[in-house]
Order: structure tokens, then sequence, then C-alpha cells
């Protein structure tokens, strides 16, 4: 298959406007900039039905489409490259190799919303990532496609990069946009929706990275093109993170509706080491974890894997062998969402930490039968109780592990150890 | 107006209402922590989760405006389910240390726990996240991050209403905590309110807390007497004994809110300053006698001054610090009685107090100049009889709240009014005045009666007697119709609401209002 967002590989040094330049680069902007109308931009990415890529696969047309006609107040375009979700590493090379690719997508969403400020929201950690990509801003800038007059068509885009301070919760648009306007990243009530009120109280599109790298290709090769790939439903271009025990993880550009049982034995080169497969989580760590016999039907794109009792979220699939011990992956997982939650909602702030501690004490032996209903309870408690979903970001997981790998859970409280562990100290005695 | 059902009953909403007030308005309570009406919506508490027919998730009331056709259920099992589960997320981490916490018997994690929760905790207590209590975080209040529900109504208060944002709230997850900024205390002028929103037992008095169960408190509307804004608060006390001051909502003067130095302004009321029992002049002492020899000793001297210099020999002086029934009883004891209309009026406020700022603090410290004005009587009260006194016409001076040696200094008052034959002291307290009269009737502080103030907007506003006068003290009111009555024998209203309809009757500016429909909120003069 022909690669496109991850070009970069067979054209050395993109991220370089020259190189960008000699390789069709900032068409897709001359073509949106200077023979369509805003109203037909919006209309052809709509008619892709591409969907967002930073896991709520909300259609990007549509939300554009919210933005107000002639609002009287600034609009405001937000690129979310906060990407922190646990298992997915696409914005970062994208923005390390194809910096822009990214800038070309942020213009035409500019020029169809009527913004003329754009702000580029990176994780803390983003430092080297922020410095190329301010790079690559200097050159465009340079060549005219930023600044008060882009490429001559008299319309006004400045770009802005703003790094977070670490924190999950500011990959959360309301949270990214408070983040942004210098306050805690409480994530806020909706409505008002950021379309209406966002960054400033200003009307304000937020599009991950990923999406708005495929803005330029719909533009230049059309909806038509864009639909031809995939399920119709959820078309297009999509980049899988491949991760976990697998011979070849990595960065992965294929067709959405891609079978994960080829992801995974074909693409990701089989199971490391010839182990056997036992559980994949299809769409980064907020999501329902497939088992192996589930995992080897789905096909990967949104409705699919929504079918099939999950969610693809960011496609960060994280493949897990038999040695996993999943209580101890699920401890994890809740490790994570413990730390990461803002404190802001009651259930989310108190929920997340006590099925951490239930979930420490299960791996350590120390838990109960009633911990396992406990975990349920608890969770199904946080889910669809909150201002925002990093709730059911816990709840999910909590809610496909337990069930699904019920036995194991038992095990670790009848035989008041985990039984992983004693393998793995069997496993190292006979090593040495 | 949208017309909403709750549990089956409909209501039409006045527009723009959230459900928790609609439901209020029906008399329904939809259970919160962070919702304040007084306070920007955050919705992070999730108390009011009710189900909204048509939306699939549980809705937060808070944030929810009443829409037309909007059917709601805020008592089904799915929304009950909720609320269980809220509470018992509350208090996972909550210390539950109720026995030695001040906010016991009016927190709202004990109150709802009993209406939606009762359930036993499946959350082993050795587990609990620790984090500070007994924090001195300023002036008046103690911060126990334990037992705080992380409502952010402190800080949406000190960011939305004093602006001064002195607490914020830091760390992440289950460790966020209320603190103060590094370096910072939270000593601004409005810093108890936080205390009274305060859901829960996190934020307290320091000066009350310790000091009694809130259970043993008895609560009285009344008016903070400490300036002229006459915010409306509630006075709790127990067995006479004035514990603490608490804002009630009033929309017309203060909202919810009241200043700190009205919040202790209780104090200075029982304090040994007060008089007790009547004093007459003996030599050089001031010496005790009984409230009814007082007042025929006085009666006396008026006599005898009318008989001696006429009528006009009699003076009165009235501070703004007396109710609108006082200064009414005053007015027509001096033209009935008497038959003088030497009566002059002082607003004094001691120098070195807060001045005007833009939320409720007034300058003027005096909670009843308007009400003065409005009954016609000058403010010149000191210059106008000092010049009556120096002409020698003025030869006995009732001084009723009227500190003048206080406002005047006593050089200045000796050389206005020394020449006087006769001072009559008319106060609480063993004032400076007091103590050079020839006469000290003890009369009834602010919360020891019925009556009314008009606060500088025009608002009139009732006093209600939430504990007795200490002693033989009387209200003043009780106290001028004892010496009316020795003086003429007539009989005269010597209640606040049979004054208060004379004076509506007499007093143009009071014209239609009426005592007993006041109401909590108090009512505007006729030309306010």
């Amino acid at each position: 298959m022909e690669r496109i967002l991850t070009r970069w590989v067979d054209i050395p040094n993109l991220r370089d406007i020259d190189v960008y330049l000699a390789h069709d680069g900032y068409s897709a902007a001359r073509k949106a900039f200077f023979e369509m109308k805003p109203e037909e931009i919006i209309e052809e990415v709509k008619n892709s039905n591409l969907r967002g890529r930073g896991g709520a696969a909300f259609p990007t047309g549509m939300k554009w489409s919210f933005i107000p006609k002639n609002s009287p107040k600034p609009v405001y375009v937000c690129c979310n490259a906060d990407e922190s979700e646990p298992g997915t590493f696409a914005n970062r090379y994208q923005l390390e190799n194809d910096p822009h690719g990214i800038i070309e997508g942020i213009l035409i969403t500019c020029r169809a919303v009527g913004a003329h400020v754009c702000y580029v929201y990176m994780r803390g950690e983003f430092a080297l990532q922020k410095q190329i990509f301010d790079g690559a801003l200097a050159q465009a800038r340079a060549k005219g496609f930023i600044g008060p007059d882009v490429m001559g068509s008299g319309f006004e885009v400045e770009i802005y990069t703003h790094r977070g301070a670490g924190a999950y919760i500011c990959g959360e648009e309301t949270g990214l946009l408070e983040s942004l306007e210098g306050k805690r990243a409480y994530p806020r009530n909706r409505p008002p929706f950021p379309a209406i009120q966002g960054a400033f109280g200003c009307p304000t599109v937020v599009n991950n990275v990923e999406t708005l790298s495929n803005v330029p290709w719909i533009i230049k090769r059309g909806a038509d093109w864009y639909k031809s790939i995939g399920p119709e439903k959820s078309p297009g271009i999509k980049l899988f993170c491949l991760s976990g025990h697998i011979n070849k993880p990595g960065l992965y550009e294929l067709p959405m509706g891609f079978p994960l049982k080829d992801l995974i034995y074909d693409v990701g080169g089989g199971m490391l080491n010839g182990r056997k497969l036992k559980g994949v989580i299809p769409g980064g760590s907020s999501f329902p974890i497939f088992t192996a016999e589930e995992a080897v039907k789905v096909n990967m794109d949104f409705e699919s894997v929504r079918a099939a009792g999950s969610l693809m979220g960011t496609a960060g699939v994280m493949v897990m062998n038999e040695d996993t011990c999943m209580v101890r992956a699920l401890r994890t997982i809740a490790h994570f969402y413990h730390h990461e939650s803002c404190g802001q909602c009651t259930p989310c702030r108190e929920g997340t930490g006590w099925i951490e501690k239930m979930l420490i004490d299960l791996e350590a032996g120390r838990g109960t039968m009633a911990d396992l209903d406990y975990l349920i309870s608890v969770a199904s408690n946080m889910e669809g109780n909150t201002i925002c979903v990093l709730a059911d970001s816990l709840s999910m997981p909590v809610k496909s592990f337990v069930p699904k790998f019920k036995d194991e859970f038992i095990e670790h409280v009848r035989q008041k150890r985990c039984p992983f562990r004693a393998q793995e100290a069997a496993a190292l005695r006979a090593a040495s | 107006m949208p017309k909403v059902t709750i549990n089956g009953k409909e209501f039409d909403a006045p527009e723009g209402v959230n459900l928790i007030q609609a439901a209020e308005m029906m008399g329904m309570e939809i259970p919160h922590y962070c919702y304040h009406p007084a306070l920007s919506v955050v919705g992070n508490c999730r108390m009011c989760l009710v189900e909204v027919e048509k939306m699939p998730k549980l809705q937060i009331a808070c944030n929810t405006r009443v829409a037309d056709g909007m059917v709601v259920h805020t008592d089904n099992e799915r929304v009950k389910a909720a609320q269980r589960a809220v509470l018992e997320f509350l208090l996972i981490n909550h210390p539950i240390d109720c026995p030695v916490c001040d906010q016991a018997g009016e927190c709202k994690l004990q109150d709802y726990y009993m209406d939606y929760d009762r359930q036993g905790s499946r959350f082993p207590l050795g587990k609990k996240n620790k984090k500070g209590k007994a924090i001195d975080i300023g002036r008046d209040v103690m911060l126990d991050q334990e037992r705080c529900i992380l409502c952010a109504r402190c800080t949406r208060f000190l960011d939305e209403v004093t602006h001064t944002s002195e607490l914020a709230i830091f760390e992440r997850g289950d460790h966020n905590r209320i603190d103060t900024y590094p370096g910072r205390k939270l000593n601004n002028n409005y810093a108890g309110n936080i205390v009274d929103i305060c859901p829960v037992g996190a934020l307290t008095e320091k000066d009350f807390r310790f000091r009694m169960r809130v259970w043993y408190l008895h609560r009285t509307p009344s008016v903070c007497a400490g300036c002229e804004r006459g915010c409306a608060i509630d006075i709790y006390e127990n067995h006479g004994k004035l514990y603490r001051y608490k804002p009630r909502h009033n929309p017309l003067v203060n909202g919810y809110w009241m200043c700190d130095e009205g919040r202790h302004s209780f104090k200075t009321l029982q304090t040994e300053r007060r008089l007790t029992r009547a004093l007459h002049q003996s030599g050089e002492h001031l010496v005790p006698e009984s409230f009814s020899a007082a007042i025929r000793r006085a009666a006396d001297a008026i006599r005898k001054c009318g008989e001696a210099h006429g009528a006009r020999a009699i003076g009165a002086l009235v501070g703004a610090q007396a109710t609108n029934e006082e200064i009414f009883a005053l007015k027509t004891f001096m033209t009935d009685v008497i038959g003088s209309d030497m009566i002059g009026a002082m607003s004094y406020t001691p120098p070195g107090l807060s001045g005007d700022d833009d939320l409720l603090i007034r300058a003027n410290k005096n909670p009843n100049t308007r009400g003065l004005i409005a009954q016609g009587i000058a403010l010149d009260g000191l210059e106008r009889l000092g010049q009556a006194v120096a002409s020698g016409q003025l030869k006995l001076l009732i001084a009723l709240r009227a500190d003048a040696v206080r406002a005047l200094g006593e050089a200045e008052f000796v050389k206005r009014f020394g020449p006087l034959d006769y001072l009559i002291v008319f106060d609480t307290d063993a004032c400076e005045t007091a103590q050079m009269a020839n006469q000290v009737i003890p009369i009834a502080a602010y919360p020891e009666l019925e009556g009314t103030f008009t606060n500088f907007q025009g608002v009139v506003q009732r006093l209600y007697r939430a504990v007795d006068p200490p002693g033989e003290a009387k209200p003043a009111i009780e106290a001028l119709t004892d010496l009316g009555m020795v003086l003429d024998q007539v009989e005269r209203p010597q209640t606040a609401e049979r004054i208060f309809a004379e004076i509506a009757a007499r007093e143009p500016a009071f014209a239609g209002l009426d005592f007993n429909k006041l109401g909590h909120n108090g009512m505007k003069l006729a030309n306010a």
C-alpha cells in the first residue's frame, strides 16, 4: 500500500520545507485558499467521512460546521498534540517527521472555519518535537505560508505552539482549553461546547494531529478517493501503534478496517518468542480488552471494534501474551488513571484510587472474593457520572478484564499470591 | 414560562432557572454540595445527578436549565443508586471524625448520609488517604484537608466574590487538597463566608470551634449593627450567651454574605462594660440603684428643670445606633410629654475603621443613620444643642445611644456641654458619656430587642429578640414609656410593633410599611 501519512519513510528529510515542497507540499493548502470556498472545504471533509483520530471518532466535517458563521468573536483552531494515551505514539512520529503535513492541515482548517489563530497544544514531554515543529513553523513563515497574508491570499493565519506540564487530562479537549488559558486543566461541563465557547470564550475547533494531517490529502485527492479506502462509515487511512509482546512493534499506516489478526500475525510479525496470544487492547488503555478469541475476529475500524464490544480509540494496539498477569496489567492501567485523574468529579477522584488500591491488594495476594464484585460495582458507579470520560476510561478496562479473565483473579485470591510471580520466580531459579 | 415535570408534579418554572432551583420552588430538595446560587456552576460533586427523560445519561441538576416539556425524576432507583454511589465515594477518604468535628450537626455529609445513603462502608478504614489537619490558614479560619470534599465553593468565593484568590486546589486526583498559595494567608475581610459555605467540616472558624456544639444553639434572625449596610444575619445563642453571627440571605441588602468585622461584632455586646443596673451621680461617683428609682429620679430632674426654665430647656440627643422605634419614642417623648422641639442627632464613626468597599462594608459604622434622616432629625445635634447650651437655654440633656464624649473628646464635650445642669444617659454600656452623666439608664442592645433598622439603601429590616437584656436593662422604648408615664400619667405604646404602626402613620417616609409584613428581607422606604 502507498504510504501517505508516513511517507517520510520513503522521502528522507521530509521535515525540511524544500523537500516537502518538492513533493507536492502545500499544494492542498493552495487549492483550499485559491480554488475553494470555506463551505466547500467543510463539505469536502464532511463527504470524506473523516472521523476524529484522537479517540472519540467524531465526524470532523460536522465538528467544523458547528462553528457559527460570521461569528463576532474570533474563531480558534486548536491542534491537540497532547498525545498521552498509553500505547499511543503516532502524533509524536508525525511531529518529528512530517511537521509541514500538520501545518498544511491546520492552514486548511483555519481557512474552512474562518480562524486566524491556531494553538498547537503539545504534551510536556514533547520538548524535542516542539523544537522540530517550531523549526518547521519558522520555515513556513519565511515562505509566507504562515503570517498576515498566507500565500498572498490576504488571509491571516498565526500558529503558536504551547507545551503542557505533563498531565494526561490536558488531552481532553476542554481540559486542553483550560490549560491553554493558563488554568488548572479541569474539563468543562458541556454545554456549552467548544464550537460555541472554546478557547478564551470564543468558538473553537479542537482536532487531533492525525486528523488534521489527513485533511490535505482529502483536499488534494478528493472525498471520493478517501472514502474508497476502508469501510464506508469509518473510512480512510489510519496510523496503528502496535506494542506489546510482538515481534515487530511500531507505527503502521494501514487502511481502516484492517483485520486485527493480520496486524498481529502479519504486519506485526507474530507473537514474540512464539508465545500464545492472551489479550489485546485495541485502542489505548482506556478501552475494553479483547480475549485472543475475540481479537482474531475483529477488523480495525470504529464500527467493527464497537460491534465487537470495545472501541478503537487512538488505535494504540497493545498485545499481551499468555505469560501476562491480567491482574497486574489491570493494576498498571488503574495506577495510570488514578495518577492522572484531575480530581474534579467525586466518582473519578475517589473511584480511581479505590480501584487501584483493590488491585494492589489482589495482585499482592491480599484480595478477597468480595473485591471482585466491588471492582465491578465501583467501576459501574463511576461510569457516565462525571464531567469527562476519564472515569469511563478506567471503568471500561475493569469491566472487561475482570469478567473476561475471572479465573486469574480468583486464582490470586485463592492462592493468596500472584500465580505468575510464582512462575517467574521458578523460571529465574531454573536459569540461575 | 417553561413547564417542567419533576417526580410527576407539573410546575411553571421561571425562565433560566436550573433544576435545583426549580425543585426548591416546588418544595423538593435535590441534594448538592458544590452548587451555590451566588457562585459559578462547576458541577464537580455529582450529588445532584437526576434523570431527565430522553437523555441517556443522568444529568447534573445544577447545570441543567429548565426547558419546556422537560420531565425529571429525582427519586427513582437509578437516581438513588447514583446518590448512594457519590456519597460512598465522598466518604471513603473522609476521616469520619464527627465526634471531634465542629461541623457535626450542620454537616451536609452527615445530613445526606442519613437522607440518601445509610449504608455500611465497603472501604477498609486503614486505606484512607492522609492529608493535613488543623492547618492555620489565616486570621479566622482553620483548614482540615481530610474532611474536604473539594467542592471548590471556597476557591470560587475567593475568585469570584472577593477577587482575592488566596486559596486554590493543589495536587491531582484523590491527592487534591485545598491550600493557600505559598507564603500567602487568608486575611481578607470576608474570609468568614467560606466557613459558612463549606458544606463539611473542612473550614471552621477559629474562635467558634470547640466552644459549643451547634445543636445546642438557637437561631434568631436579626440585622448586623456593624455598619449602615445592615446585613441580614442569624444570631446563634445558648442560654443567653451569644456564640456567633452568620449571614442570612437577603437579596435586597447583602446577598449571601457578611463581612468579618460584622461577624465578630457580637463580642463587644456581652462584656463587663455592659450596664446591668441603673446608676446615679453621688458626689464624685456613680452609684447603682434600681431601675424604677432611676426612672423616678430622672423624671424628677426633668420636671424641676421644666418648671424652672421652661420646656425648651430640656433637650435630647439620639445616636444613629438607635432603632427606628427608639428614635420615634424619643421624638414623641420630647414633643408629647415634654413639649420641647430641642432634639438632635449624631452619627459618629470612630477613626481607623474600614472604609467603603465594593462589596458590603460601609465607612459609616452606624446601622440607622438613614432612619434618623427619614424621621426628619438633623445629624447636627452636637453643634445645635451645644449652641443652645452655650446660649444658656438648654439645661438638661437626654442622650440615647449617643456617646457624645467619644465623638467630641472629653475637653470639647466639657466645653460645649459642661454648663448643663443635668445629663441623663440611656445606653447599653458604661460609655464615656455615661461616666459623666448625672443619671444612667441601662438599656437593651440590639440582639435583645424587637425593632427595625433602616439601612443606607432605605431597606427597613426587623430585629428579633434573641437573648434577654442583662440585669435590669430594658429596651429603650420601654424605659422611655416608663419615664413618660411617671411624668404625665398617659399610657403610650411600648411595643415595637405598635410604635412602628405609628411611625408608618406619622412619618411620610415610612408610609405604607407594616411591621408584620417586613418579613425576612425587609421593605424599602417609600422614597428609596
